[in-house]
């Protein structure tokens, strides 16, 4: 099958000689969620920015849909949909136009680009803000603004970068929500954010990207279970003054009524719970104490970052 | 893209660059003509009865085209030099960029867009100076061509200014030190012919004076230059201009990293 995305050995050497990518590759099959993620200044906004041509490369090669972005650029991207980080609008124009020039931009008859317009406004709660001039917007409106742009032309590849960024939670959850659906429908979505969290329930594959190169590209499930430890809080039902006795398993007393232990790979739950409840402590709720994937991220930076020292 | 695809992308760019400056009318349109009819008042007749004839017109007849031509120039250079700029200053060029459209398409929309503005504030001034003088056009077709070829020049030197710009003062810097003087000395106010041979030499190196000599042909009937040149020159220097903005286009310069 081919690619939604590929990209083969890409590199990015600014003029002033930084090497912002030193020859990433990696796939995303059609119809996938994907996050790239990163810290900041790994490289993950350049390598978007070279797919959509603000940025050139100066190695390797990208295909979109099979088609190579240096051979046909016009035909790839009338595959590809950007959300850009910043916002890339004219702050004087009205949202509806904003988004109805864009469909001409891609060719799209004036007719045909209102009716999108109007169909991806009303979708993404805007329609009602459509006389407006995009200053006037909340930041989460304008991120939503810049969705439905991308969307007009109804691309086979969408890529975000950080569209939830400054985003409140309920207006982020019902962004989920959408691009959940349009990813059901059949587009393919990449995905970059700082909150793992949106990674790891939204999509299914990912690429971490340091300091210009790929140090993990997998599935979330496959990476997940590399998981060789989890630290979980757990709110009990009555006072306790001292950490009860947890056994094989690490822990301590947050406060009177929070408890962390420290699940290793291979220890059960049910353990933790039957010697719990053998000393009469009660657990009314459980969580992890960080995001599973933020703590593999954070350990495979750490990991990327010893090698590179050594 | 399909012609029909490229057509709509380029009215689109046209449609927005119109909407654009008819939005803010207060700031393109009205300054111009205000500025232009103060011209035809003070210069035209106030000063003008005092000056007499020049090159066998009233004063009034004299400057009405060199100022008509002077509004266009100014008001296409400036049109795309600012739109361009702010296009790039609030990132919305990369709306551009992103789309599978040709770098001549984006060019040719701005531009287009720039002469819109230039004849519009052009036809407002000539408007304007009906109520002066009377106007007798004697060659239609080469006053319409030359007006047109003049905006065209002068909206490829805003879009060329405007790529070079990183800021608001570098797109002034031409109009203020470069445009506005070769204008005034491009024959606007005067006939060459009142200066020594060799201020008149001097002259035939500026092409402001060979538009505005055209223009003044394509209305009068007189000029101070051969007007073939005159379109020769303009032909040229929108040539060298579309392909040096091409150039820069194509490689991404202060577009793209």
């Amino acid at each position: 099958m081919t690619a939604a995305l590929s990209i083969s050995n890409l590199q990015k050497t600014y003029e002033n000689g930084f090497q912002a990518l030193k020859g990433i590759s990696f796939e995303v099959q059609p119809g996938d969620f994907f996050a790239l993620l990163g810290p900041n200044g790994a490289g993950k906004s350049t390598t978007i920015g070279v797919i959509c041509s603000l940025v050139r490369k100066t190695g390797g090669s990208v295909s979109i849909f099979g088609i190579d972005i240096d051979r046909d650029f016009a035909a790839a991207k009338q595959m590809l949909g950007v959300v850009p980080q910043e916002f890339n609008f004219s702050q004087f124009e009205k949202v509806f136009d904003i988004v109805a020039t864009q469909g001409g931009f891609y060719g799209m008859p004036r007719k045909l680009a209102e009716e999108r317009t109007e169909k991806y406004l009303k979708q993404l709660g805007l329609w009602d803000k459509r006389a407006v001039q995009a200053r006037m917007l909340s930041g989460g409106m304008k991120r939503r603004l810049m969705i439905a742009r991308a969307l007009i032309h109804e691309p086979k590849l969408l890529i975000l970068d950080e569209p939830t960024a400054g985003v409140d939670i309920e207006l982020r959850r019902s962004m989920w929500t959408f691009l959940e659906e349009i990813n059901r429908q059949g587009t393919t979505i990449i995905l970059t954010t700082h909150y793992l969290e949106e990674a790891e329930s939204l999509c299914r594959n990912i690429a971490i990207i340091d300091k210009g190169d790929i140090i993990e590209n997998t599935s979330i499930r496959s990476l997940l279970k590399t998981l060789n430890r989890e630290v979980f809080i757990l709110d009990v039902r009555d006072a306790l003054q001292s950490c009860p006795d947890l056994g094989r398993f690490d822990g301590r007393l947050v406060d009177e009524n929070s408890l962390e232990v420290t699940v290793e790979k291979g220890q059960s739950l049910n353990d933790l719970f039957t010697r719990l409840g053998e000393q009469g402590v009660a657990v009314v709720s459980m969580r992890n104490r960080a995001n599973r994937l933020e703590e593999l991220f954070v350990s495979l930076l750490a990991d990327a970052k010893k090698e590179g020292d050594k | 893209m399909s012609p029909s695809t490229l057509w709509i992308a380029f009215s689109t760019i046209f449609r927005r660059e119109v909407r654009r400056f008819t939005r803010i009318w207060p700031q393109t349109l009205v300054p111009p003509v205000i500025t232009m009819s103060l011209y035809f008042v003070i210069f035209g007749s106030l000063i003008g009865r005092r000056i007499g004839e020049m090159g066998g017109f009233s004063y009034m007849e004299f400057v009405v085209p060199g100022l008509i031509m002077m509004a266009v120039i100014t008001n296409s250079y400036s049109n795309v030099a600012s739109s361009f700029y702010s296009a790039k200053f609030q990132r919305n060029i990369e709306e551009l960029l992103v789309a599978p459209i040709p770098n001549w398409v984006i060019m040719a929309g701005y531009v287009l867009g720039g002469v819109a503005r230039g004849l519009i504030v052009g036809f407002v001034v000539t408007i304007i100076a009906l109520l002066f003088t009377a106007l007798e056009v004697q060659h239609l077709a080469l006053t319409i061509a030359i007006v047109f070829l003049a905006a065209v020049l002068f909206s490829l030197a805003g879009f060329i200014n405007a790529i070079f710009a990183n800021s608001f003062d570098d797109i002034s810097i031409i109009p203020t030190f470069v445009l506005t003087p070769l204008t005034y000395l491009g024959g606007v106010f005067y006939s060459i012919e009142l200066l020594s041979p060799f201020w008149q030499g001097l002259s035939k190196l500026n092409p402001v004076l060979y538009m505005v000599n055209a223009f003044r042909y394509g209305v009068l009937g007189v000029s101070d230059i051969n007007v073939a040149w005159a379109f020769v020159g303009v032909l040229v220097f929108i040539a060298l201009l579309s392909g040096w903005g091409l150039h820069l286009m194509s490689h991404g310069k202060r577009l793209r990293h």
